[in-house]
């Protein structure tokens, strides 16, 4: 195998390597005819990521004739190769791949600038071959944004957030964290972003539905993705069916496939009380709360107005909460973006909080409400295929 | 070390007087040979030397000529004493490391000799500190007769290029190897560790290059764990020369500008690792 890279793209394929690291150990590098394939797996097999580079991505793309080569090496040593990313544009003018099969060794060699010349022989393990099962056309629900929107959308996570649940209706998006049932209820943070269909390049919804998937591992294509500002794509079915994360162009495909959870973990352990399928239960009866004067407000605000606590960076942009911003929410939704806020976390303006969510849920003949309790009602459906509700 | 009872405030018993504007020309190089407590003290009329060594298989030593010094007086021909180097930094940096323009600390570093304290003044906008530190009695630094006419290859590198491959190299390598060669590689730097080995090579017409002379092809290890310091001298200095003699000792000379723009040097001298030597 003989692949020489040069250029810009020598800091793509760092980028590629670097992002694959961020979901698991080992880089399985196999050369095919169609491009050089990048992949890695985690641990538990619930992520996959490949990096397809087409043999246009490099300026020589020789593979062993024959048959056919794969191999897996650790990724940290593959990201040695490649340090300081910020340094790589100015300094390396080209890298060449070779495979000696003689020595086991795989040799990364980086021609840099003042003639410096890095070579990096690594020592490989014989694999099989790493592809996971997956069909991108089929799914019903597709979902393309530009990058930015999306690591703007998760930038509102901590960094320790686990999961994050995406859940689709005919005309939103809704991102918000998933808190495990074990969490202690009064001192969960809940965050959440409603996008609006026309944020997306492309909005395909054919069912409504709610993944909840692992952020860390999304991250880790937002990063690849922002680099080079291409349009990532979403696939997704209902949950329990493994969400696709794409990013194509002429020269490279990136496919990241991640599971998610279940319906029966969902919803496990939540009462049947359809009012709270979206969020954690709270456990006391939250409808006595100030539900009026939340009403009212939402009845007389409109809905697609940029919420200025939640978007201070873009304010033409479309985020908004689905609930209205009243004053005192307001002031609470600016706590809530802190992280470790620990105001937030007493019990009253949580259980304040929660209320004026669920104040959405109550039937009105405002439009918005009845989007929300739509997409309430096919989250809270017990069965696996989602009805559409009917509405009073 | 018995404290003198006479008063040390008196300028007429200082065997050392050394002044400067701005103590950061002293601290900055003092930093960079800092990975042992104790350091060797020299002054000669000609400037200052200090010297740190470990474990009998490396010396750092730190050139501070006498003209960088606002003052620099003298009784003897050569004054040495030994002074716990970090107490010493910590003392020169006491004003805070904070590099605000126009603003500088001064110092007035004062010996009496052989028994007495460091004595040191320290002012910055009109705040005087003085300090006082235990002195020792100097051990002898290790000779390691490296001297020019058994140097076998000689290159000067600008430091750039060098900084760049030190921050890089794999530490789980336990050896540096240096390769020096009239022929190709010409200068290689390499590694063995845990993922496999890596080269870094500089050709000899390498507009880095500044000085190449290799005599014969000379490979040699030594302790990462050793040269590692050494990387605090590099980040500082603007030039690099390395330099191997006949029997594999390996002496890196670094150029180093202070703020003012003067040049002081630091050397570092390392023994090649003995293991290989029987292979």
């Amino acid at each position: 195998m003989d692949c020489v890279v040069t250029g810009g793209n020598v800091k793509v394929l760092a980028k590629a390597i670097h992002s694959l690291s961020r979901i698991g150990d080992e880089l399985y590098l196999e050369p095919q005819e169609d491009g050089l394939a990048l992949r890695s797996v985690n641990s538990s097999r619930s992520a996959y990521a490949c990096f397809l580079f087409s043999p246009l991505f490099f300026s020589r793309y020789t593979i062993p004739l024959g048959h056919a080569f794969r191999c897996k090496m650790a990724i940290k040593c593959v990201q040695a190769v490649f340090r300081s990313l910020s340094s790589l544009e100015k300094t390396v003018e080209k890298c060449h791949i070779e495979l000696d099969g003689e020595t086991s060794r795989l040799t990364f060699t980086l021609h840099c600038k003042h003639g410096l010349l890095k070579t990096h022989n690594l020592s490989f393990q014989d694999s099989e071959s790493l592809q996971a099962v997956f069909d991108k056309e089929s799914c019903a629900n597709m979902l393309r944004a530009q990058p930015r929107l999306l690591v703007d959308t998760v930038l509102h996570f901590p960094p320790s957030l686990e999961e994050v649940s995406v859940s689709v209706s005919g005309e939103r998006v809704w991102f918000r964290n998933h808190v495990d049932d074990e969490a202690e209820q009064s001192k969960a943070m809940l965050t959440e972003l409603c996008l609006s269909s026309d944020e997306f390049d492309h909005f395909a919804v054919g069912a409504q539905t709610s993944i909840t998937f692992c952020l860390k591992e999304l991250r880790g294509l937002l990063v690849f993705a922002e680099s080079t500002g291409l349009p990532v794509s979403m696939y997704f079915d209902e949950p329990g069916s493994p969400v696709v994360l794409s990013v194509t162009d002429s020269v490279l495909e990136v496919n990241f496939v991640l599971a998610t959870l279940s319906d029966d973990s969902n919803l496990c352990n939540h009462n049947n009380n359809t009012k709270r399928a979206r969020s954690p239960p709270p456990p006391d009866d939250f409808m006595t709360d100030d539900i009026d004067s939340y009403l009212i407000a939402m009845e007389t605000s409109e809905l697609a107005g940029p919420s200025d606590a939640l978007a201070p960076r873009s304010p033409s942009s479309n985020h908004t909460l689905t609930t209205q911003p009243s004053a005192a929410m307001r002031s609470l939704e600016r706590g809530e973006e802190e992280e470790e806020d620990t105001e937030d976390t007493e019990r009253p303006p949580n259980k304040k909080f929660r209320s004026l969510f669920f104040g959405s849920v109550c039937p009105s003949d405002s439009q918005l409400t009845n989007q929300t309790i739509k997409s309430q009602e096919v989250l809270a459906s017990d069965s696996e295929d989602d009805t559409q509700a009917s509405l009073p | 070390m018995p404290l003198s009872t006479q008063s040390q405030t008196g300028g007429d018993n200082y065997v050392l007087v050394a002044s400067l504007d701005n103590v950061r020309n002293l601290s900055n190089i003092l930093k960079a040979i800092t990975f042992k407590d104790h350091a060797i003290f020299n002054a000669t009329p000609n400037g200052l030397k200090v010297t740190v060594e470990d474990s009998k298989c490396l010396q750092a030593n730190a050139f501070i000529q006498a003209e960088i010094f606002q003052e620099f007086t003298i009784r003897e021909d050569s004054v040495g004493f030994q002074v716990n180097l970090t107490v010493l930094l910590d003392c020169l940096t006491i004003f805070g490391g904070s590099t605000v323009p126009g603003v500088a600390t001064a110092l007035r570093m004062c010996y009496n000799g052989y028994g007495y304290p460091l004595t040191l003044f320290l002012e910055e906008g009109g705040v005087v500190t003085v300090c006082k530190i235990n002195t020792q009695e100097p051990e002898e630094p290790i000779d390691f007769e490296f001297c020019s006419t058994n140097v076998t290859n000689k290159v000067i590198l600008q430091s750039e290029s060098l900084k760049e491959a030190f921050s890089e190299l794999d530490m789980t390598s336990e050896v540096l190897q240096i390769t020096m060669s009239p022929s190709q590689p010409y200068f290689r730097l390499s590694t063995f560790g845990n993922s496999g080995n890596a080269h870094y090579d500089y050709p000899k017409d390498s507009d880095m290059m500044e000085l190449f002379q290799c005599t014969k092809t000379q490979t040699n290890r030594y302790k990462m764990s050793l040269l590692k310091p050494s990387t605090k001298a590099l980040a500082l200095s603007c030039k690099v020369s390395v330099r191997t003699d006949c029997r594999g000792f390996l002496s890196l000379q670094y150029l180093v500008r202070n703020d003012d723009g003067q040049i002081c040097f630091v050397e570092y001298y390392c023994c090649p690792d003995e293991e290989v030597e029987e292979d």
